[in-house]
């Protein structure tokens, strides 16, 4: 058997595939967070909510309404997204003015109201959700037995991932979405309705998160604080990638998973903090991120 | 000016400060301190712990309070509770009011191990009773102990010697760990490494993962490919569901066999039996185990609309032989309450053979349990099969390892 | 300093000196630890203009190694607050020098990454008790001769800590250094321009914040007899903020009233059953959205009125 650092080469392959799949989540929700960050020049803290409000919405329509996982897939990022609209329009709306702080300690007090309010009705022990029949079972890749489901989670997110890429940079919808980050004034005044366009922006950011949430559901426990748990070392992911563009935050959200999957094997006392450390070493070498440009 | 009005009053805080140390503290005097029978049910309200004690505790306080008759003779006995919030801060600090200003006599539940070790050293301090109910650290009984605690239900030897003995005795013999990378995983693991060594089984490796960890397919993978027939998992609460479901999804399951080494019930039900079934489980406290404990149950079901933990049940334990201790001191002074319950032998419906040690530490039957398959469940809350019974006098860390400074050697 | 200012803190001083006759004095030395806290934050979000997400990692790192020196090494009460001082301010200049790389936002979350981080390390090293937390932390002697076990003393002790670390904070704003700090809070580019080394300001002023915020952190180590991770964890780092919010930013006496604020309310709530977090939560989007100036600031504009 191949062995690398002592590892054997199989045992490899199948921890690159698994980190690329806690990648993707770190991709989606990187770029949620950089395409609001782009236009609405605020740090969502509730971004981690917003991924446990998706989680939650799929449990809550299997359980309230009967509906099934795809419709929840699809119904729960639209839902969290219309709360989304809802935030920006009575709550963000305010600070756009202000220093851009402002912005993050709103969406941290909003983030602990929810987290609050979850925990209240629903414990912290979590709620189970079941992988869906067709995705049941494991393929064998011949090194590994991988699980269907997992693959479709890499496969859906990145399909969205390039999706909002191609949106952003090649539509026309994209370009006045880049023109209004660039210079809102002159957006509007060439006609285009700036605040919708920054309320549907915002929407679309936590829709996403709201997305992960909904594919994570049946491999984590649906819990309240899964959200808090996965938003730092987003944080972290956007400050080593940088914000300034959308296939950097997918990328970097992408390699980073693989980076703490393989330390998983080599060194997993390591594997909480490799994140941070890799956020240190691009600080010192390139203090504008991986692919970043500063604002 | 500023500087010497500054430094003139620094200087006089410390001049002050001699004269002031003579502060009347509340005496308690009499049979009864203060004309009242006084029980403080702290625990976690919404954090973490808030599904394992939480409302429940003090639903279950109230319940042996109004099962005792209210009352002591003439004196009111009353349930008083709080939130910690997981902070032992916050705890301490409630706790030495409950004492100094509340009246308090005893409290109870006192999960979260920091806040547990913290509050027994209020306890000492204020010479009142802890009945630590929820905390798992086994330090509550060896460095931390002191006279004026008793750690009641389970701690983490028992749980993770109990499952390990019993898993080798019955076949289990090789083991793969999947231990939490602190201090609390790092002593789950090694207590059940030892008794595994000791009982003829074998230890493959182990491997450490953080806190709070998301995702644990890969540590699987790792614990799945060094073909151990068990995967000792010494995390706790929402890592060692993750790492359940995990396993379940990667097949592994199917092969190799999951211990949980600090398992609850309220785990396993938001688990639920498809993901959790065939896992084994010590456990002090089932609510289904016979006509005792159901009865218990059923009535604690009708008012916190779920079934009893091992806490829940500990708590109203706890609270009862406290309150017929004190019955039969005639005072609610701790040490003379403490006393009693030593020379006495408890047995309830929770606790089986119970006798309180020197150390503070009250043993009883433990029990191995296999959480049931969907299909084999009739019932809501029907979730486990009784493999074993782990006496009292095996259960719990033996005398002869304590590191407590009380105990005698 | 006006004759209306010096009669106020006179005030407040006499007032901290008898108000353990009437209050609990581990509660008191509890609000005055935070008070520190978030007065040494204040430095930065107040009068610097950075706002730092992980301040905990100082309260907690101070903590923890004062608590280590006391207990296991046996180092003299004095020395072990110094050396939990010692420590924020090493890491405060190391996390410093990485976070004042980028600015704005970002800094908000560098610094609250790095904080995690050292919530895991500490987690990990085996000194800090895990989960159980570094307990049983003796107080002893302070400069061998005066017991800290008696609470009253101890109080007194922490008062004369507190003041003096306002008295540093005080001096500070006031300095030039203060008025420079000042000047790149308000218009950084233009602080540059005039010729200001700005990283090297703002490094200065995030290691005395940092080194502030462990005084609070080893002396509250020292109050309660322990040290547990809830000192490092990013809930701490938001508490901090609220205080500040709360209190008012950027107001020389705004953190203390935001500290006992919300002191007071945890005190307070931890008979609420659970809503605690719901409730921070709300007060801190009540005061971004309604009240920014803080209740200091809010009666110092109605009083300029």
């Amino acid at each position: 058997m191949t062995e690398l650092f002592g590892i054997p080469i199989q045992a490899f392959l199948s921890q690159i595939l698994l980190g690329l799949v806690n990648g993707s989540f770190y991709a989606m929700l990187s770029l949620g967070l950089a395409v609001i960050f782009g236009l609405l020049n605020i740090v969502n803290f509730a971004h981690g909510t917003f991924y446990m409000l998706g989680a939650f919405g799929a449990w809550m329509l299997l359980a309230y309404a009967g509906l099934n996982y795809w419709f929840a897939l699809v119904l729960a990022p639209l839902l969290v997204g219309a709360f989304g609209v809802l935030i920006e329009k009575t709550m963000l709306r305010w600070l756009y003015k202000l220093d851009h702080l402002y912005g993050l300690l709103l969406t941290f007090g909003l983030a602990l109201i929810l987290e609050g309010l979850f925990r209240q009705q629903f414990g912290v022990s979590g709620q189970p959700y079941q992988v869906p029949e067709a995705l049941k079972g494991a393929t064998n890749l011949g090194f590994m037995f991988l699980p269907n489901y997992r693959a479709w989670v890499v496969i859906a997110s990145l399909v969205v991932c390039l999706l909002t890429w191609y949106v952003i940079e090649k539509t026309k919808l994209g370009a006045y979405l880049r023109a209004g980050t660039e210079n809102p004034q002159l957006t509007q005044a060439f006609g285009v309705n700036v605040p919708r366009m920054v309320t549907l922006t915002y929407a679309f950011g936590v829709a996403l998160a709201g997305f992960a949430g909904g594919l994570a559901a049946p491999i984590i426990q649906i819990n309240p604080l899964m959200g808090s748990n996965i938003i730092i070392i987003v944080f972290a992911v956007v400050v080593i990638g940088g914000m300034g563009s959308i296939l950097g935050s997918i990328l970097t959200g992408l390699s980073l998973g693989v980076i703490e999957g393989l330390t998983k094997v080599l060194y997993p006392e390591a594997s909480s903090t490799v994140v941070f450390l890799i956020m240190a070493l691009v600080l010192l070498v390139r203090p504008a991120g991986l692919f970043g440009k500063e604002k | 000016m500023k500087r010497q009005l500054l430094s003139a009053l620094v200087a006089s805080a410390f001049a002050l400060a001699p004269v002031a140390m003579a502060q009347p503290k509340p005496a308690a005097v009499g049979k009864f301190s203060d004309g009242i029978v006084k029980i403080g049910v702290l625990t976690d309200m919404s954090g973490l712990y808030s599904d394992l004690g939480g409302q429940g505790s003090f639903i279950a306080a109230q319940m042996a309070v109004a099962d005792f008759g209210n009352q002591l003779g003439n004196v009111k006995i009353e349930v008083v509770s709080a939130d910690h919030q997981n902070n032992a801060e916050t705890g301490a600090n409630r706790m030495r009011e409950w004492f100094d200003r509340q009246q308090v006599d005893m409290v109870t539940d006192l999960l979260n191990s920091a806040v547990g070790i913290a509050t027994a050293k209020v306890a000492n301090e204020k010479k009142r009773l802890a009945i630590n109910v929820g905390a798992g650290s086994t330090r509550i009984t060896n460095e931390d102990c002191n006279p004026h605690t008793i750690h009641y239900a389970y701690d983490t030897y028992a749980l993770g010697y109990g499952t390990g003995k019993a898993i080798v005795k019955t076949g289990g013999d090789t083991w793969f760990f999947l231990t939490a990378d602190y201090a609390f995983g790092h002593s789950l693991e090694k207590d059940t490494a030892d008794v595994v060594k000791a009982n003829g089984g074998k230890v493959l490796g182990q491997v450490r993962h953080p806190l709070n960890a998301a995702d644990f397919s890969s540590f699987l993978l790792q614990a799945q490919s060094s073909k151990a027939k068990i995967i000792g998992l010494a995390n706790a609460g929402g890592d060692t569901i993750n790492a359940i479901k995990a396993a379940n999804e990667f097949g592994i399951t199917k092969n190799q066999n999951l211990a949980g080494l600090l398992v609850f019930i309220t785990d396993i039900h938001s688990l639920g039996l498809n993901t959790a079934q065939g896992m084994l489980l010590t456990d002090g406290f089932y609510w289904d185990m016979d006509d005792k404990t159901r009865a218990f149950s059923k009535r604690f079901f009708e008012k916190a609309k779920k079934m009893p933990s091992m806490v829940h049940a500990g708590v109203y334990s706890a609270t009862m032989n406290y309150l017929k201790a004190v019955k039969a001191a005639g005072t609610d002074d701790a040490a003379t309450v403490v006393a009693t319950l030593k020379k006495s032998n408890v047995d309830d419906f929770f606790l089986r053979n119970g006798k309180l040690r020197e150390d503070g530490r009250m043993i009883h039957d433990m029990y191995l349990m296999q959480v049931k398959k969907q299909a084999d469940s009739k019932y809501p809350w029907d979730y486990y099969t009784l493999k074993a019974t782990i006496p009292a006098a095996e259960a719990f860390q033996p005398m002869s390892a304590s590191r407590c400074p009380m105990v005698k050697k | 300093m006006p004759r209306s200012h010096r009669i106020l803190y006179a005030a407040l001083l006499i007032l901290g000196l008898l108000a353990p006759l009437v209050a609990y004095p581990i509660f008191l030395m509890k609000a005055l630890c935070f008070a520190l806290f978030a007065s040494a934050f204040n430095l930065l979000i107040g009068f610097t203009g950075l706002l730092s997400f992980g301040h905990a990692m100082f309260l907690g790192s101070a903590g923890y190694i004062c608590g280590h020196a006391i207990k296991v090494l046996g180092w003299p009460t004095e020395f072990a607050i110094l050396a939990g001082v010692a420590a924020s301010a090493l890491i405060g200049y190391v996390v410093g020098t990485l976070a004042i790389r980028r600015q704005g936002i970002y800094f908000a979350m560098i610094t609250l990454a790095f904080s995690q981080m050292l919530y895991f390390i500490f987690l990990q090293m085996p000194f800090t008790g895990g989960e159980d937390g570094l307990q049983g932390i003796p107080r002893r002697h302070l400069f061998g001769f005066i017991d800290l076990d008696d609470d009253l003393t101890m109080y007194y002790v922490v008062f004369a800590i507190t003041l003096a670390g306002f008295w540093m904070i005080y001096r500070t704003i006031h300095s030039p250094f203060g008025q420079v700090l000042k000047a790149i809070r308000e218009n950084e580019a233009r602080a540059l321009s005039l010729g200001y080394d700005v990283d090297r300001y703002k490094l200065l002023a995030f290691v005395l914040s940092a080194a502030l915020s462990g005084l609070a952190g080893a002396t509250k180590a020292l109050v309660f007899k322990f040290e547990t991770l809830t000192d490092v964890h990013w809930h701490m780092s938001g508490e901090v903020v609220l205080m500040t919010l709360l209190g008012g930013m950027g107001t020389i006496l705004g953190p203390t009233v935001g500290a006992l604020i919300v002191v007071t309310l945890q005190n307070y709530l931890a008979s609420l059953e659970g809503w605690v977090t719901v409730i921070t939560g709300a007060i801190f989007v009540l005061c971004v959205l309604a009240f920014r100036r803080g209740v200091v600031g809010e009666i110092a504009a109605r009083i300029k009125g």
